[in-house]
């Protein structure tokens, strides 16, 4: 690999943007698409499905046998809420490679003490999310269970199309979240984006095992894509 | 340090800048059972240091030594793992899979 090449595929990954590197195993040839590069390539249909699959691996091509190596970002976790459930759900996340920020405005909730090895950030939604460029690699959590808190935040994840969206609460209160965000002009498919009630069904009780079975149905949305797929259309 | 995919291309790029010969294989075909999925990566410098797995450790002392002998020609290689290789109980996979691991000059 020409240092050119993997000096622009970290600093792609670095920015959180999907690479493709073209390998021609026999000969050594390679070339590196950037995701913006993608419609414009002569591959770009091979592209596009390995890229939406996340998966590297052997495609025969008109131009030959080739190896796809796809670097899509590394999963993140944003939650609104430094809860209980956020307190074991962190650590969880991290366990599995998500890099984690929590959001809480309310500073006794978001305290270090609470959370000592997680970035909490003791801002509104609408100040601390933008700048975390929160992206379809990014898993989205809302567990305050205030409107005024998890409502914006919630807005931001459908908007910026994470590849997973909870929120926790009884299906009362999530009737309640429909009405609310539909005023504020979610459409129907969108709201059924988000997972409420939150997390597996695995009868989970106390804020960890609630926390293990969020954590299950993240995995769940990031891995078993084509069951996605389907319950999307279906929807 | 655990060596996550974004640790493993950047140590391939600041061993590469600091003078060193680096070598990177990744995991390009698995059959079968295997321990790592395609796409895994192994950074190698010219001294056997490395980083990263291609495997669950079963393999990646014959690649690293593979490796040298690319830093050293330049050329790449296709190498192949799997239990039916006659020194199985070396190199081989002890899981019952094949892998191919493409192994390339970085710079």
């Amino acid at each position: 690999m020409k240092l050119e090449i993997l000096h622009t595929l970290n600093a792609e990954r670095a920015a959180r943007r999907a690479v493709v590197v073209i390998t021609d195993v026999e000969s050594g040839a390679q070339r590196l698409v950037r995701a913006d590069a993608i419609a414009a390539d002569p591959l770009h249909d091979t592209l596009e499905k390995r890229l939406r699959m996340g998966k590297s691996g052997m495609e025969d091509t008109a131009q030959g046998r080739v190896f796809l190596t796809v670097h899509v970002p590394s999963p993140r976790l944003v939650i609104t809420g430094a809860v209980h459930i956020s307190q074991a759900l962190a650590p969880i996340a991290q366990m599995l490679g998500y890099d984690v920020t929590i959001v809480d405005p309310r500073t006794a909730f978001a305290s270090p003490e609470r959370f000592p090895d997680v970035r909490v950030i003791a801002e509104w939604p609408d100040v601390a999310l933008p700048p975390l460029n929160v992206d379809r690699y990014t898993a989205f959590v809302a567990c305050t269970h205030d409107p005024k808190i998890d409502d914006p935040a919630l807005l931001h994840a459908l908007a910026r199309d994470c590849f997973y969206i909870g929120a926790l609460g009884s299906r009362k209160t999530h009737g309640k979240r429909n009405e609310r965000l539909k005023a504020a002009g979610v459409s129907d498919t969108d709201f059924a984006r988000i997972h409420a009630p939150i997390g597996l069904d695995i009868g989970a009780i106390s804020p960890a095992e609630i926390a293990v079975s969020i954590m299950g149905e993240i995995v769940q949305s990031l891995r078993q894509k084509p069951s996605r797929a389907a319950k999307a259309e279906a929807a | 340090m655990l060596g996550r995919d974004e640790d493993i291309l950047k140590a391939a790029e600041e061993w590469s800048k600091a003078g060193r010969g680096v070598a990177l294989a990744t995991v390009v075909e698995t059959w079968g059972s295997a321990p790592r999925p395609v796409g895994s990566n192994l950074v190698i410098d010219s001294d056997g240091n490395f980083l990263g797995s291609v495997s669950g450790g079963c393999v990646e002392g014959a690649v690293v030594t593979e490796a040298i002998d690319v830093i050293d020609s330049g050329k790449p290689k296709v190498l192949e793992f799997g239990v039916a290789d006659e020194t199985a109980w070396q190199v081989g996979l002890s899981c019952g899979g094949t892998i191919r691991v493409y192994v390339e000059k970085v710079g």
